[in-house]
């Protein structure tokens, strides 16, 4: 079973959300918020695997149940205009940034009215006017574009930082090492963002990586970097907003690494067969960044049983209205198959 | 008209267009001081300086890669890998990224990119820094493929692609570098996608680009002495293709041979054929088609091996007269 030495990281256990809160100037209402996103992003999930179960999905899907707090501190904790770059695992991401989730759910289901108007599905996911440039079907794809979004938001002299989100597969990608020394050198706007849930498909983490964690491969060019506990949202928050600051006052790109777990398999073939049961229900019960979150603020009194509930159901219905809007959305019409292929 | 080098008609687009165009700029190695590996960026450093002439590490992944995120966000990077070759090493950032974006993301994106690529044999710098790879560029849908074979052609191709809003691979001949040719000063383009005939003639089409256009241009000369009329057709851009300019000259002629340095199995060759065979050109076909390409072996060293890698003057002017003359 994979273990995770909490002594090791960077942050320290949030164990008092007023405490924090107020270090952090979060108000009550910005973490119920952030509550309510991790919720939303948990049933989004749970929903696309409940459409892909009821045979409505032609395609594949990467969830990140499990995965939320790491989603969640960090779309808050950047500035909106910020770009974003993310890797196939990629919904509570866009969910967390703000993005419409019927759009999402019209783009998983392959609709015209989807994101990306059912061409690029739930792997691609994107929306450029807002710079989010898209999810990423190639491990480490994001860390390929990353250096140029730097690069001209450098060259045009913007405030915007340019966060790339990948995983702990793609750390052992050759551009992982390109890019980092690309953007070292030119000193880029670049928060890298190791979203490390412990496995590249079926690879663990410890039997595929020389070196861990992966923050140390950072600091080989001179960059700084973070470990943090990925399912304690509000470490997630200000590490990455610390980061995001740092990244935009021009002192050069930052690396982050957030420890977390995914549920789901890796895609719909994965049958967990690398992976015990024991281990996956020890993260569920224990480590679930829900859970945690959702006690601390009820320990604090800044929400209460009646509340938790109105927002399940709430974001319940919204889920459920994205169905309905994915679903009465029409399909492509097949003489477009060619369109956009050239500007 | 002035005359000038391939070469110096790359340099002066590239500068002319930056001058015009700050979102314009230069990625790739030793493009500074040393004036890039072929000389192309010579000076380029000293006026625009280290923001917009951008030196990398030797990472050609990440230099396509930098130069489609900086495209995707409102930028117009050139970027210049060193050799050919070396596309190799980026064709992730370059097919799966730059040419798909636009398409995956529902039409909402655009990559208005150039990579520039010096290639082809002759230099004796062997297999790995000598291939023809415009074949495989060309497979991707998203992907222009530009192969000027005159220094004329090169500026007007090259300033439509860096205007072009999507990714253009830029095919530079090595042996062309040298080569001079009439360049009015000041700004003209040339449509991509839009076939040249370089040399009028009612016997036989000959499609080609880059450097195969000169040599078959040589050879057209030679046999008009003799009342053998080539028509020499320069595609220019390699994708999108003008088949209607091939199919056109066919008819006119009845008669294909189609020259390239590129190898020869999956080269672009059997693509013109294709083109033919499936037209209304093909009963116009008085002999069979033929092609004359890089023969199926990695670039030898040796010159005399080199050579014979390659289509040379000797070898098209035998092919035109077999066609011709029903002998093959």
């Amino acid at each position: 079973m994979t273990t995770w030495k909490k002594e090791e990281f960077d942050n320290f256990e949030t164990t008092d959300v007023l405490v924090k809160s107020i270090e952090l100037g979060l108000k009550q209402e910005q973490l119920v918020d952030m509550y309510r996103t991790m919720v939303k992003i948990r049933l989004f999930e749970e929903m696309a695997d409940k459409q892909y179960a009821l045979g409505k999905v032609h395609g594949t899907m990467h969830l990140s149940a499990g995965q939320e707090a790491v989603a969640v501190g960090t779309g808050f904790a950047i500035t909106k205009g910020d770009y974003l770059l993310n890797h196939h695992r990629g919904h509570g991401h866009f969910i967390a940034s703000g993005a419409d989730v019927n759009k999402m759910m019209a783009e998983f289901l392959g609709k015209e009215t989807g994101y990306c108007r059912g061409r690029g599905g739930s792997m691609h996911i994107a929306d450029v006017t807002a710079n989010n440039l898209g999810a990423n079907g190639i491990v480490g794809g994001g860390l390929q574009l990353a250096a140029g979004v730097g690069l001209a938001v450098q060259m045009k002299k913007k405030e915007q930082i340019v966060l790339t989100i990948f995983g702990d597969g793609a750390a052992n990608e050759g551009i992982f090492h390109e890019s980092l020394n690309m953007a070292a050198i030119w000193d880029l706007p670049i928060l890298y963002l190791c979203e490390n849930n412990q496995y590249g498909m079926s690879a663990n983490v410890a039997r595929v990586s020389a070196k861990t964690p992966f923050k140390d491969r950072a600091a080989a060019y001179g960059i700084p970097g973070y470990y943090i506990d990925g399912n304690d949202v509000l470490a997630v928050y200000e590490f990455i907003r610390n980061a995001a600051e740092n990244a935009r006052s021009g002192k050069g790109p930052v690396f982050v690494e957030a420890q977390t777990y995914r549920y789901f398999g890796h895609s719909k073939s994965d049958r967990n067969l690398y992976r015990t049961k024991e281990e996956i229900d020890y993260w569920k019960s224990v480590e679930d960044p829900i859970i945690r979150f959702e006690k601390l603020l009820l320990t604090a009194n800044l929400i209460d049983d009646q509340s938790i509930s109105k927002i399940k159901e709430e974001m319940s219905e919204v889920i459920d209205e994205s169905v309905i809007f994915a679903e009465n959305s029409p399909e492509p019409d097949v003489k477009d198959v060619m369109e956009w292929v050239y500007a | 008209m002035p005359e000038i080098t391939y070469r110096e008609a790359i340099h002066d687009t590239m500068v002319e267009e930056m001058r015009r165009d700050e979102d314009v700029f230069l990625i790739g190695e030793d493009i500074g001081t040393y004036g890039g590996a072929f000389g192309v960026s010579a000076g380029m450093l000293a006026e625009f300086g280290p923001d917009r002439i951008r030196e990398t590490p030797i990472s050609e992944l990440a230099i396509v890669g930098a130069a489609a995120g900086a495209a995707m966000v409102g930028m117009k990077p050139i970027a210049e890998l060193m050799f050919m070759d070396f596309v190799l090493l980026a064709l992730e950032p370059l097919m799966n990224q730059a040419a798909k974006a636009r398409y995956m993301f529902g039409g909402k994106a655009t990559v208005p990119m150039v990579v520039r690529l010096p290639g082809g044999s002759g230099t004796g710098a062997a297999a790995q820094h000598s291939q023809s790879l415009e074949s495989i560029l060309m497979h991707i849908p998203g992907i222009k493929v530009v192969a000027p074979s005159t220094a004329y052609d090169a500026k007007g191709l090259l300033l439509s692609a860096i205007r072009d809003p999507n990714p253009v691979c830029f095919v530079e001949h090595k042996l062309l570098y040298k080569v001079k040719g009439e360049v009015p000063e000041g700004e003209y383009t040339i449509p991509l996608g839009v076939a040249d005939i370089k040399h009028v003639g009612s016997d036989i089409t000959v499609v080609t680009s880059g450097i195969m256009v000169q040599k078959s241009l040589a050879v057209a000369k030679k046999l008009r002495q003799e009342g053998i009329s080539v028509e020499v057709l320069d595609l220019r851009t390699l994708r999108p293709m003008d088949t209607q300019a091939i199919i056109n000259s066919v008819k006119k002629t009845g008669r294909l041979l189609v020259v390239h340095e590129a190898v020869q199995t999956g080269g672009w060759a059997g693509e013109v054929m294709a083109v033919v065979s499936s037209s209304e050109a093909f009963g116009y076909l008085d002999a069979p088609m033929r092609r004359l390409t890089g023969k199926d072996v990695p670039i030898p060293y040796n010159r005399f091996l080199e050579a014979a890698a390659v289509p040379q003057e000797d070898d098209i002017e035998a092919e035109i007269r077999a066609i011709v003359s029903n002998k093959y």
